[in-house]
C-alpha cells in the first residue's frame, strides 16, 4: 500500500521499496534483542528509522528522473542489503535474527492477528486521508505533469521527497508488523526480489486505485498458496497472469472493476468530449 | 514591470534566442510575433525559468529572476499557459485548477484535511470566469481541445498572477473558438487587472488585441512598438509581414 502511494499516485519508480520494510523489521528486531528498551519503543523506532533511511535515499534519488531514479534506488538499497548481510556481529548476517521476544499481549497467533489488523486499518485510513488531502492531490498532479507543477509554483522535488518519507514510514510499520507475527528477521526482507514482488502486487491490483495493492497482494499470496500445492513453479503461473494483465487490464484488476462500476463518471467525462 | 535585456540562449551550436529585448509595462497587453522558430517559445521558457539563459538579464519588478527555479518565479507573480496542451489529464477539471490555487495559498503540503473542502470558492470562481463551471467534474484528458486550452489558462490563473504569459492560446482552435478565447483573454485582463504577454500567429488577432508588439526574427528582437509603428516598420515588412 505504501509503495503504491509513491508509484501509482506519485509516479515515482520506487523499485526498491522492500529495503524500507526490511529496515523497519531489523530496527525493531535489534532493539528488542540487543537493548532493554520497552517493546513499544522498538515498535515506534521501526518506522522512524525506515523513514530516515527513506529521507537519505530519497534525497539522493529525487535528483534523477524516472528510470534513473529507480536504478539508483536499487543500487543504494542493495548497499543496505550488503551491509546487513555482511555485518555478522550486529545483524546476524544471513542467519538473520531468530526468536525475538514478544510481550505476552502478542503471544498468541490470534492476538497478533488482531493487533496487525488494527494497525493495518489505522494505516489505511491515514493513507486514504493523505491521498485525499491537498498534498495527495498535488502529488497526483505531479505524477501527471511535473513540468506544469513547477510552473504553478510547486517545489516538485521537495514534494516527492516528502511522499517518499511518508511511504517509507508506512513500509517501516509493515516491517514491524512482520516481526510481530514471525518473531524473526532475515536478509531476504531487504533483497531486491522482495521489492519486485511488492511492485508486482501493485501492478496486479491496479496502481491508480487505492485498494488495488491489497487485491494484488491477495492474488499473489493465493497463487503462492494454492498453485504452490501442485507445483513449485508457481511463479510461472504468476508470470503468465502478469503478461495477460499487462495486455488486457493495463490498469490492473481493481482499475478494471472501477471502470465497470463507475460508468457515470465515464459518461460525464465523455459528455465533456464534444 | 518585466524587462528583458539582450538575452541569449543556445542549444549546442544553435542560438535559439540571440539578443532578445522586451519591455512589458503594468496592465499592458503585449504580443510577441515572429515566424516559426524565431525563438518565441524559448523566450517564454527563459522568462518562466523552464530554461536558464546563457547571457543577459530578465528583470521582473526590479529583481533579476533569470537565476530562479520555475516555482520561485511563479511565486513572484508570473504564470503561463502552454502552446501544446499541458494539463493534468487524469484529474478532474476542478482538481486541475484547484492544484494551482492550493499551491498559491501555500497549502499543497497540507496532509490531513480533505482537499474537497479547501479553496473551493476560489477554484469555482476561476472556472466560472473562464466558462468551464459546467464541466468541473469531467476528467481533463477527455475534454475537447478547445476546452483543454481554456483549462490551460484556468490553471495559470490559479496562482493569481500579475503577469500572465500565454503561448499561442488559440493554437489548433476553430475560428469561433479563437475569437471567443481572445475575448476571454481581454475580459480577464480587465477583470483581474492582469498584465498579459502572449504570442500568436494570427495577425488579425495580434493587431486587434495587443497594445504593444515585439517582433522576433532568428532569435533577435527586430523592433518593439505600438501596432501602427510595427506595421509600418520596413524591416518588419520585409522579414515577416511581407511587403504589400
Amino acid at each position: 500500500m505504501s509503495l503504491n502511494l509513491v508509484v501509482g499516485h506519485g509516479g515515482l519508480f520506487q523499485f526498491h521499496h522492500g529495503v524500507f520494510y526490511g529496515v523497519g523489521a531489523y530496527t525493531v528486531a535489534l532493539m528488542l534483542k540487543k537493548t532493554l528498551l520497552p517493546m513499544w519503543a522498538g515498535f515506534i523506532a521501526g518506522p522512524i528509522v525506515a523513514a530516515m533511511i527513506g529521507l537519505i535515499i530519497g534525497w539522493l534519488c529525487v535528483r534523477l528522473s524516472r528510470l534513473y531514479f529507480g536504478m539508483l534506488q536499487i543500487s543504494l538499497g542493495s548497499l543496505i542489503w550488503v551491509i546487513v548481510f555482511r555485518w555478522y556481529s550486529f545483524t546476524g548476517g544471513d542467519d538473520g535474527i531468530p526468536g525475538i521476544p514478544m510481550p505476552s499481549l502478542l503471544s498468541s497467533l490470534k492476538n497478533s492477528y488482531y493487533f496487525i489488523l488494527i494497525i493495518l486499518v489505522i494505516c489505511l485510513i491515514i493513507m486514504y486521508l493523505i491521498l485525499k488531502s491537498p498534498f495527495g492531490n498535488t502529488l497526483q498532479a505531479i505524477r501527471d505533469n511535473p513540468q506544469r507543477c513547477e510552473a504553478i509554483g510547486i517545489n516538485v522535488k521537495r514534494h516527492q521527497l516528502i511522499a517518499i518519507v511518508i511511504a517509507t514510514f508506512f513500509a517501516g510499520i509493515a516491517g514491524v508488523l512482520f516481526v510481530a507475527l514471525e518473531r524473526c528477521v532475515f536478509t531476504d526482507l531487504l533483497f531486491w526480489t522482495f521489492s519486485l514482488e511488492i511492485f508486482i502486487m501493485c501492478l496486479l491490483g491496479g496502481w491508480f486505485t487505492f485498494a488495488g495493492p491489497i487485491l494484488g497482494a491477495a492474488i499473489m499470496v493465493a497463487l503462492r498458496t494454492f498453485v504452490g500445492i501442485f507445483t513449485e513453479y508457481w511463479t510461472l503461473v504468476l508470470g503468465i497472469i502478469l503478461i495477460l494483465i499487462i495486455f488486457f487490464l493495463p490498469e490492473g484488476v481493481m482499475g478494471y472493476f472501477e471502470k465497470i462500476f463507475k460508468p457515470r463518471t465515464r459518461e460525464e467525462a465523455e459528455g465533456g468530449n464534444r | 514591470m518585466l524587462q528583458v535585456d539582450s538575452v541569449v540562449k543556445s542549444f549546442d551550436d544553435f542560438k535559439a534566442v540571440n539578443g532578445a529585448n522586451l519591455a512589458v509595462g503594468k496592465g499592458e497587453i503585449v504580443a510577441v510575433i515572429g515566424p516559426n522558430g524565431a525563438g518565441k517559445t524559448t523566450l517564454f521558457n527563459l522568462i518562466t525559468g523552464a530554461l536558464k539563459r546563457d547571457k543577459g538579464r530578465i528583470i521582473f519588478k526590479g529583481e533579476d529572476i533569470g537565476v530562479l527555479p520555475p516555482y520561485e518565479i511563479c511565486k513572484k507573480g508570473i504564470s503561463r499557459s502552454y502552446q501544446i496542451v499541458n494539463i493534468f489529464p487524469r484529474l478532474t477539471v476542478f482538481k486541475n485548477a484547484q492544484v494551482a490555487v492550493l499551491s498559491h495559498q501555500r497549502r499543497s503540503n497540507n496532509l490531513f484535511r480533505p482537499a474537497q473542502d479547501i479553496a473551493v470558492e476560489e477554484t469555482r470562481s476561476i472556472l466560472e470566469s473562464v466558462g468551464l463551471s459546467d464541466k468541473e467534474k469531467s476528467i481533463a484528458g477527455a475534454l475537447s481541445h478547445g476546452d483543454q486550452k481554456i483549462l490551460e489558462i484556468a490553471i495559470a490563473l490559479g496562482n493569481e498572477p500579475e503577469l500572465l504569459i500565454l503561448d499561442e492560446p488559440t493554437a489548433g482552435m476553430s475560428p469561433e473558438e479563437t475569437s471567443a478565447t481572445m475575448e476571454l483573454v481581454k475580459r480577464l485582463a480587465q477583470m483581474r487587472g492582469l498584465t498579459i504577454l502572449f504570442c500568436e500567429h494570427d495577425m488579425d488577432i495580434v493587431f486587434s488585441v495587443a497594445q504593444s508588439i515585439m517582433v522576433m526574427h532568428q532569435g533577435r528582437t527586430l523592433v518593439q512598438g505600438k501596432p501602427e509603428e510595427v506595421r509600418n516598420n520596413p524591416f518588419v515588412q520585409e522579414a515577416y509581414l511581407g511587403v504589400e
